[in-house]
């Protein structure tokens, strides 16, 4: 008893040393942890508004609460299956194409000619940098019935030009597709790191024992990526119920809103293009997706731990 | 590794590989840079040459350009956009650095729970609304501060850096500089940084990249008009399609007789403007590239 007490104070004691040796780093500290706090905890702790119905007179603090009410009413909302379909589709999608990257970085990873791969990596990376409205506003133009580049194309095969936008079945293609011409050449950026760093070794002594490239590639690069590959893959598994919304709000018109209204813009819509704003509503629908997300990237990575032993933490 | 390539022959199955490597990362590069010039030419179409698939104008002229210049929305957004991003990336810089190089030493106090708190972000957030009805709370709405302040902390980028202090700046250093009498913020300034360029480079690009192409944010907390950057103005040009017809009055008539045929040319040439500031950022940053993906790929 007596000692515990003696060593309780020692530490408080090397506590308040270390803490005034490292004052400077607190004070340093001090400015981030505000901005984390104030904008990342407090909306965390204001999503309570979420089982609450959100009044604007009265605030976030003095609503009444009403409980699971407006998780209800998404649940039992005819959009509901809609939305949910159409986010899952548009996720399964684009994790269908989500190997691409590797694909692009194993084939420039054997590009003889060291110029010609250094030309194809800093024309593949430039799309990454265009922005979301400028990327949309090309789609729209290229798609363009009168004008569009696509249709010009089809007019070279006799074919008649299409209104590719007015098609609710095209959307999924042209957003996942102008996704993917956007962003797997810097998505590859961390495979063709990865692949450098797979020890030239083991390539040797599998030309040595006669392997060719096909053979090299499935026993020693993939095997080399795998663990990279596999932390992407969780986090992107974490992050199902997102899409690119802000992509989606732009493609989007009356005519493919049927399929392109996926559960972000609806929470968007929800509280923003209504004359009722229905922030509890709202926060209720963005709270599911959220704890969603957060249950498939725990599960995901138990997966991935226990097949292939790589996961986040 | 190469040496061992070049000496060894390529088997049959090789030269297969080989040629199908080049055939598609050829087809692919076509692909990529084939929409990238046809904008660049479109741009400088005249007359209605839009519709073909051609990647060198017929007609060049520079009207599309011209009606950009006239377009005074355009360059009030420019403006807005150049202020948010220079002061948003000063911030998100200064925020980033401050909140890791104290949590890149090892023996600072509570630096494992701050770090829990930071990464927990990653995994779970409040939402879109609760985020907007604080930002609305503080008073924040429709001023620059709801544009930069938020997101100044964005804690991959601050586990990048601090990887890289942790890594790449050896530890005797700090221990001569404390012995030398060197405080903890002046090493940071003087020693620390000046080691960080090829990290803080990257950093400065995505946090300019992402101020410069940002919309939602505007969207929700601006509505003063004179206060939208340039991304809310292209969304009325380029998807909204509402161009306001009267600043393009300045236009020869006979020179440009159909309206439709110019604001499709004036879409083209905006998209470049617009694109401008990144493209020109992008060559002196990307050498750094792989090293900054690389040391966030490392597990914090």
């Amino acid at each position: 008893m007596e000692r515990r007490k003696t060593s309780a104070r020692e530490w408080s004691q090397t506590l308040r040393r270390d803490m005034y040796r490292d004052r400077v780093l607190y004070l340093m500290i001090l400015a981030p942890l505000t901005v984390l706090i104030l904008f990342s905890y407090v909306p965390m702790y204001g999503v309570q508004i979420a089982f609450r119905d959100y009044n604007i007179v009265r605030g976030i603090w003095n609503s009444p609460w009403v409980g699971m009410k407006n998780i209800k009413k998404f649940f039992s909302s005819y959009m509901f299956w809609r939305l949910i379909k159409n986010t899952l589709v548009l996720s399964a999608y684009s994790l269908a194409t989500f190997p691409l990257s590797l694909v692009l970085a194993l084939l420039l990873n054997y590009m003889p000619s060291q110029r010609y791969k250094k030309a194809i990596q800093m024309v593949s990376y430039a799309p990454h940098f265009l922005s979301t409205v400028v990327m949309c506003g090309m789609v729209l133009q290229f798609l363009d019935q009168r004008t569009g580049m696509l249709n010009a194309f089809l007019k070279l095969f006799g074919m008649p030009s299409v209104s590719f936008m007015a098609i609710p079945e095209a959307f999924p293609h042209v957003y996942i597709w102008s996704g993917v011409w956007q962003g797997v050449g810097y998505g590859s950026v961390i495979y063709i790191a990865t692949l450098a760093g797979v020890s030239p070794e083991l390539h040797e002594a599998a030309i040595i024992d006669g392997a060719n490239i096909w053979q090299r590639i499935w026993h020693v690069d993939i095997p080399g990526v795998l663990p990279t590959f596999c932390i992407l893959l969780i986090m992107r598994c974490g992050s199902m119920m997102n899409v690119d919304f802000e992509k989606i709000l732009l493609l989007q018109n009356d005519l493919n809103g049927k399929v392109s209204e996926v559960i972000s813009t609806y929470v968007y819509k929800q509280s923003f293009q209504n004359s009722f704003p229905q922030y509890s509503y709202s926060s209720a629908i963005g709270l599911f997706t959220s704890l969603v997300n957060l249950v498939l990237l725990v599960t995901v990575n138990r997966v991935s731990k226990w097949l292939s032993g790589s996961s986040l933490w | 590794m190469r040496k061992a390539k070049q000496a060894i022959r390529y088997t049959t199955a090789d030269k297969v590989f080989l040629s199908l490597n080049y055939t598609v990362l050829t087809v692919f590069l076509l692909i990529l840079a084939y929409p990238l010039l046809f904008v660049i030419s479109a741009a400088f179409s005249g007359g209605n040459a839009t519709m073909t698939l051609n990647l060198w104008p017929k007609t060049p002229t520079l009207a599309g350009f011209r009606a950009v210049f006239e377009y005074k929305a355009i360059w009030t957004g420019y403006l807005n956009s150049l202020i948010y991003m220079a002061t948003g990336t000063l911030l998100s810089l200064t925020i980033t650095v401050l909140c890791a190089y104290p949590l890149s030493r090892s023996n600072f106090r509570f630096g494992g729970v701050i770090m829990g708190m930071c990464v927990f972000t990653m995994y779970f957030s409040g939402g879109m609304i609760p985020g907007y009805l604080n930002i609305r709370n503080l008073g924040m709405l429709d001023t620059i501060w709801a544009l930069i302040v938020p997101g100044s902390l964005s804690v991959y980028n601050m586990i990048v850096v601090r990887t890289y202090f942790k890594t790449s700046i050896p530890g005797e250093l700090l221990e001569a500089a404390q012995l030398d009498g060197c405080g903890d913020g002046r090493y940071l300034v003087q020693i620390v940084l000046p080691l960080s360029v090829p990290v803080l480079a990257v950093i400065t690009l995505y946090c300019a990249v992402n101020q410069w192409n940002s919309y939602f944010g505007p969207m929700i907390y601006l509505n003063t008009r004179s206060k939208f950057p340039l991304s809310m103005i292209l969304r009325d040009i380029l998807i909204a399609n509402t161009i306001d017809l009267t600043s393009l009055s300045g236009m020869d008539p006979t020179e440009m007789a159909d309206l439709q045929a110019m604001q499709n040319l004036m879409k083209y040439a905006v998209i470049i403007v617009a694109s401008i500031p990144v493209m020109v950022l992008y060559p002196f940053v990307q050498r750094y590239f792989v090293k900054g993906v690389m040391l966030g790929a490392i597990k914090g």
